[in-house]
């Protein structure tokens, strides 16, 4: 059943259109426009005078090394951190749907590190696993561990997928929860009748059943890793050290406001820009046809 | 194939008790139905038999082993639902297939009995479909295969039919009751219908709020109903009660007389045992209902064949009965001792 609303004139619904694209305009298509302008340009180091050099800066990145290498680190920080609070929401919603007394503050807890800003995430993150004063650290110096994330590579990056998959887990919770809350029950006892027992149920009926939910999410949580997780990066490592945790993003940063070659960020921004189009076109495509019952 | 014994089975759901001690033995092979309206424990009951609710009190048997604290996968049985709960991301032979390849039979074997069962149950076009793509009736259906390809000791059925309309009804009515029979599964069928009920069970059960208030043969019961309930809910047109002071033929210790609509013909007013007036005479074609506005304002039903004449609506009239098919109950509702 659709519900649609019909106005007679034009004025009103021009008028409630207008604020939203205003919007878009001032805070997407001018920056987007400008990226897309400015990349095709070098400036000089004064910054007094651009250079035309057409796709230069798209040809210098692509054959670059360390741009190649920020692909790769993005690759497997996004990875890593969809699969990480993907995993731990599923696992934290089936053992909710199993609760049913003192769900409610179960829930309302789980949904709290949603709230906190990923800056503070990160300050928090980094606190506990500070290589001098941090408690996690200090735990892991007891054990014969000895974490430093300002030298390791594979720590630093390990820090800041922990670091971003923490607050997400709350979203992902929530998705899952509904997800698994929507299956019937008969269901899932017409299966325990059938002889599967609980992890059988759960692979073969249960985890199918709540692909749409996972699929989302998984396009939702990658386009989180890659673009909003700078404030994790920027407070717990920099993009270091020797730019294990540059993700494309933060090379955008760093490239254009640190190292002030503006040209080059600018390209990288319109890169991802093809990105996220990208996933939200495959998001569009195939979300529908993976409900495929 | 097994017998079933529910030994004073309780249930609670917190405080609240909803079956207040429940026992039937059933024999291997025996097709029963428990009856009763909604909100009765009748699903709470068939789910306990399941696994799928545990037994607060009391004992849960088959074939004489306690079974209270297994899990439905150990039972050996199948369960028909109401709302077939099939599995949506499965074709209808992966739906019938998945308990035999849970319990790892041969892919051969599988191959097989699924088919075996899609010839009786007609779905043999099917098979490759998903249960969305199916009609209720085609749904309906392949729950029933899913339940018999596992051969299991003991057919459960939660309401199977009433999401079906009323003629696909009559004949799934008719198929459940052939497979049965041809299966010789032991089964316990639980329905709100009393038509269903009458027609299928071998033995039945009539619940009433978390009791079971009478069991025996559907004509048995039909006929020699225990309490004013088992009277009132079997038969169709309900059965007609009067206040004892209403009727001329009082006992000692009945306070409510029943008389079927079938036992009762109208005649004229000073004949009658008790008079009223006709408000509304329903002509089905094979029969009548004649519907009676008493003095006091109760509403008596009289049935008669189609052929009568019918009298005229808003006509006085007066009713009378067979002494023999009147039934008396206490201010309980128990039969009273003949
Ligand atoms: N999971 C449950 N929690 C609490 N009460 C329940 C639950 N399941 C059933 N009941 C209650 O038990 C009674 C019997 O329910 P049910 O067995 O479903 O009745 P029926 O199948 O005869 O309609 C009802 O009063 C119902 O509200
Ligand atoms: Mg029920």
């Amino acid at each position: 059943m659709e519900k649609r609303v019909r106005f007679r004139g034009w004025l009103l619904p021009t008028l409630l259109v207008v604020p939203q694209l205003a919007i878009t305009a001032i805070f997407f298509f001018v920056p987007a426009g400008q990226a897309v302008w400015q990349s095709l340009f070098i400036p000089d180091p004064f910054g007094l005078r651009s250079q035309f050099v057409g796709l230069g800066n798209f040809v210098f990145l692509l054959s670059d090394p360390f741009y190649r290498a920020s692909f790769v680190t993005t690759a497997i920080f996004s990875a890593s951190v969809a699969f990480v609070s993907m995993a731990v929401a599923l696992w934290l919603a089936v053992l909710a749907d199993r609760l049913i007394k003192g769900s409610g503050t179960y829930r309302t807890l789980l949904i709290w590190p949603y709230a906190v800003a990923p800056a503070v995430a990160g300050v928090l993150w980094l606190f506990m696993f500070n290589t001098r004063v941090g408690l996690v650290s200090w735990y892991l110096g007891l054990l014969g561990y000895d974490w430093n994330h300002t030298l390791n590579g594979e720590e630093a990056m390990g820090l800041v997928v922990i670091a971003s998959s923490w607050g997400r887990i709350s979203y992902n919770f929530l998705f899952f929860l509904a997800g698994l809350q929507a299956i019937p029950k008969s269901v899932i006892e017409a299966a325990a009748i059938d002889g599967a027992r609980f992890w059988k149920r759960f692979w073969t009926i249960v985890f199918p059943l709540l692909s749409p939910t996972t699929f989302f999410l998984l396009v939702v949580n990658v386009v989180y890793a890659f673009f909003e997780t700078f404030g994790v990066i920027h407070t717990i490592t920099s993009g270091g050290p020797q730019q294990s945790t540059t993700i494309l993003v933060y090379k955008v940063f760093s490239d254009g406001f640190v190292g002030q070659d503006l040209g080059s960020s600018a390209a990288q921004s319109v890169i991802l820009l093809v990105v996220v189009g990208i996933l939200t076109i495959v998001q569009f495509k195939y979300i529908e046809r993976k409900v495929h019952y | 194939m097994a017998a079933i014994t529910l030994d004073s089975v309780h249930k609670s759901f917190g405080r609240t008790e909803v079956i207040h001690g429940v026992s039937i033995d059933i024999q291997d092979g025996e097709f029963i139905v428990i009856v009763g309206p909604s909100g009765c424990g009748k699903s709470t009951l068939l789910r306990m038999v399941a696994g799928l609710e545990t037994v607060t009190r009391g004992e849960v048997r088959i074939d004489g082993v306690c079974v209270n604290d297994e899990e439905p996968m150990d039972r050996d049985i199948a369960m028909v639902f109401q709302n077939y709960a099939l599995y949506p991301h499965m074709s209808v032979f992966d739906n019938m297939a998945y308990g035999l390849k849970i319990a790892r039979v041969p892919k051969s074997e599988i191959q097989r009995r699924v088919n075996v069962a899609a010839e009786m149950l007609q779905l043999e076009a099917l098979l490759e479909r998903r249960p969305r793509e199916l009609s209720g009736g085609q749904r309906q259906r392949v729950a029933m295969g899913r339940a018999i390809v596992r051969k299991p000791k003991v057919f459960l059925f939660d309401e199977p039919l009433s999401n079906l309309d009323a003629k696909l009804r009559v004949q799934m009515r008719l198929e459940i009751r052939d497979l049965q029979k041809e299966l010789g599964v032991t089964s316990l069928y639980v329905t709100h219908d009393q038509v269903e009920a009458m027609t299928l069970a071998d033995r039945m059960v009539v619940m009433n709020k978390g009791i079971a208030d009478q069991k025996g043969a559907p004509l048995e019961v039909y006929s020699d109903p225990r309490t004013a309930f088992v009277a009132g809910f079997i038969g169709s047109p309900a059965t007609n009660f009067l206040p004892v002071e209403a009727a001329t033929n009082p006992r000692h210790d009945a306070s409510l007389l029943g008389v079927r609509p079938e036992h009762a013909i109208t005649c004229t007013p000073s004949e009658g045992r008790i008079q009223g007036r006709l408000i509304y005479a329903e002509a089905l074609g094979a029969e009548t209902l004649l519907h009676v506005k008493l003095a006091d304002g109760i509403l008596f039903t009289v049935r008669q064949a189609g052929t009568d004449p019918i009298p005229s609506e808003g006509a006085e009239c007066g009713i009378i009965w067979d002494q023999r098919h009147q039934l008396m109950f206490r201010a309980d509702g128990i039969r009273c001792e003949e």
